[in-house]
């Protein structure tokens, strides 16, 4: 039986990670801002498979409090066997283009935040010898659109990390997965005119925790999006930048 | 939060009417009360899954809250059975969670593809009313959010005049955001069905009468086409859970095991002349002869309950136009006379229904707009054709002069006035109604369509 500690486990996304998990028996620790909403989570998991889940308060942007935090989800695992980091937030996007408050906390809960935390969980790791990371970073991350460069750059800065620790660790049988979904059915797309390729929370929770549990490195979800990317980014800039992609 | 609308042309199952709508879908319950705060002049309406037939499920230029994403389970009594749940949970996941665990739905309408809060606001029934009635007979508490930004808990002890303005009050009272429902324990995920063939309507009631009480479920397909000697012959289908020591050795080992049809589809809209009389006529001829009289057979529990769900968008068979199904329920007195006014007026206007189904019904659960109450229940499924309102607008007449009504989840088009006859305990809801929603926030095309909130002259 695995510990599993959810980053952001109030989304969509992460909610159906914590699923197959749970079906997998993993006791898991879900965290998010939203207590409310967490305890829901929290209960629909265990009504449905019957798993040890416990919650706690996670605030990304809120760096200073993670090293209590951690230590708290440490305390009451008891030790830890992987760490899923899926929160993130588009929300402030508009006003990121503009105002430097808007576009700082956008990087500080999808990239700071990230960073923050999972120092803390590679230091922990890298001790055992043992566990695995997985970050849930974006399609966004891989090259700077005028539409959304804000949340990509900070995605991309998550991609650059991940791949970094994954350098660092793999050397002590630690093993880092980068996920890069491409547009999934959620609130952030509710709304947007037809998206190509979207793809159901629940199937790229399913291909994702798959893929973390393979051992992969990086991986498309759903895979279509690598070849999607392998075309964008190869685009060059001077074409890209009269483009409106 | 921000939160995008998808302004978009819905319809309910029937794909008559059809609404443009303002479409919302909060992923979190503090989004639900979110959504409150945006301006839509025509107000908001939830809605779950959308296989509600007519206009009951759509809000013209105003807001829709699709439930769907507020789906968690939260609560689960092993020992008695009770589940609390989010509004927007399926009857399906129910099933899916709870039938390993030795529990089933209680009441379940023909599908299990809608949301246990749309269930609740329709106060839906099954094969199973006469015995058991409707579902508000197994929802132990509902938590609402009312437009006031108020979250209140009613029950049958608490506030219980809220409770019964909800149960079979359309969504109307208030945004249903927990279930507390009792679920039914059976020992396998299968039926034992009696088949019953019948040669006309007088030996079709009889065996109603005399068999069903000895059934959980009972339920009779009618061949509404037939004529003459044969008018209102059907097969009725008489059944209950199979047990453990029911089941053929084989099975025993895995009693909630069953096994897992290829789904089929109709990818396109049929061209209206499929269904015309003679397809309808070969059909229903095709259907009574290959159901003679069979006892005990065996059918997995999808076979039994949801025999279309497996036939997904079967609801485009019916042709671009759409199509309505009218359902009534006839007091038990002069229900023979009454029964055969209805199909004879039908045959008479050449309205054939595609589909035509014969239920019993017990006891009211005292859901204040509830369709149910002691009698026969009808449900026909007519394409839209040209004429055919004119035909139902007879029928009506016909429902009114017998003391009888229609079922609001299935109606698009009866009028006011049919309504405030047939509805008589709606002051009694509006009283509710003007209390829960002064400003009348929550509204849909079917309220406005029925003037729901307007006192009868």
């Amino acid at each position: 039986m695995r510990g599993v500690l959810i980053v952001g486990a109030t989304s969509p996304l992460a909610r159906y990670m914590a699923h197959e998990f749970a079906r997998l028996g993993d006791t898991l620790f879900l965290a998010a801002r939203d207590m409310d909403e967490l305890q829901r989570v929290a209960s629909d998991v265990q009504v449905r498979f019957g798993a040890t889940v416990h919650t706690g308060r996670f605030d990304a942007a809120a760096v200073e409090t993670h090293e209590a935090f951690w230590q708290e989800v440490l305390r009451v695992l008891g030790g830890l066997d992987g760490v899923v980091w899926v929160a993130g937030t588009m929300d402030g996007l508009e006003d990121a283009f503009r105002e430097p408050q808007a576009v700082r906390r956008l990087i500080d809960v999808n990239f700071t935040g990230a960073a923050s935390l999972l120092t803390l969980a590679a230091c922990y790791f890298e001790e055992r010898g043992k566990g695995f990371i997985a970050g849930v970073s974006s399609v966004a991350g891989d090259r700077g659109r005028a539409q959304n460069y804000p949340y990509g750059a900070a995605k991309g800065g998550l991609s650059l990390f991940l791949q970094g620790l994954r350098n660092r660790l793999s050397k002590r049988g630690v093993q880092v997965t980068t996920i890069k979904p491409g547009f999934i059915d959620t609130r952030m797309t509710w709304g947007r005119d037809k998206l190509p390729f979207l793809a159901s929370p629940q199937r790229v929770a399913k291909e994702s925790v798959q893929i973390i549990l393979k051992g992969k490195d990086v991986a498309y979800v759903p895979a279509i999006w690598w070849l999607v990317m392998l075309v964008i980014r190869s685009i060059p800039e001077k074409v890209f930048k009269r483009m409106s992609i | 939060m921000t939160s995008l609308t998808l302004h978009k042309q819905i319809t309910g199952w029937g794909r008559y009417p059809r609404a443009l709508c303002h479409l919302y879908r909060p992923e979190r319950v503090g989004g639900v009360i979110g959504t409150l705060q945006h301006a839509e002049p025509n107000g908001f309406l939830p809605r779950g899954l959308g296989r509600a037939y007519g206009d009951a499920a759509l809000n013209s230029e105003g807001g829709i809250i699709l439930m769907e994403r507020i789906d968690r389970f939260l609560a689960f009594d092993e020992s008695t059975g009770v589940v609390r749940c989010e509004a927007g949970v399926s009857l399906a996941d129910i099933i899916s969670t709870f039938l390993p665990r030795g529990w089933f739905l209680p009441v379940t309408p023909g599908t299990k593809f809608c949301t246990v809060g749309a269930c609740v606001a329709c106060d839906v029934h099954g094969k199973n009313h006469h015995h058991d009635g409707s579902i508000g007979n197994f929802v132990r508490s509902l938590t609402l959010l009312l437009p006031s930004g108020e979250t209140v808990r009613c029950s049958r002890e608490q506030n219980p005049e809220l409770f019964y303005a909800t149960i079979g009050g359309m969504g109307l009272t208030g945004i249903t955001l927990e279930v507390e429902l009792q679920l039914r324990r059976v020992d396998t995920g299968w039926m034992v069905v009696d088949y019953v063939r019948t040669r006309d309507l007088d030996e079709t009631l009889r065996t109603f009468h005399e068999r069903d009480e000895h059934y959980l479920y009972s339920v009779a397909w009618l061949d509404c086409v037939a004529q003459g000697r044969g008018f209102g012959r059907g097969v009725l289908m008489f059944g209950r859970h199979a047990t453990v020591d029911n089941l053929p050795p084989a099975r025993r080992q895995n009693p909630f095991t069953i096994p897992r049809k290829r789904d089929k589809s109709v990818p396109v809209d049929l061209p209206e002349f499929v269904l015309n009389p003679l397809s309808l006529k070969a059909f229903n001829g095709a259907y009574y002869a290959t159901h003679p009289s069979r006892e005990g057979v065996f059918v997995d529990y999808n076979t039994y309950f949801y025999p279309l769900d497996s036939i997904l968008q079967w609801n485009r068979a019916y042709g671009k136009r759409g199509f309505v199904q009218w359902q009534c329920v006839l007091p038990y007195e002069n229900g023979m006379e009454n029964l055969t006014r209805i199909l004879e007026t039908a045959q008479r206007r050449h309205a054939y229904p595609f589909l035509s189904v014969l239920k019993r019904m017990g006891e009211s659960s005292g859901g204040i707009l509830s369709f149910p109450m002691p009698g026969y229940t009808i449900a026909l499924d007519f394409p839209i054709r040209n004429g055919l309102f004119e035909v139902l607008n007879e029928l009506d007449k016909i429902v009114i002069e017998a003391g009888g009504r229609l079922y609001l989840a299935k109606d698009a088009r009866m009028s006011a006035e049919t309504f405030h006859t047939t509805y008589p305990q709606l002051p009694r809801w509006q009283a509710v109604k003007t209390q829960v929603d002064p400003k009348g926030v929550l509204q849909s095309d079917l309220a406005r369509r029925l003037r729901l909130m307007e006192v009868a002259k």
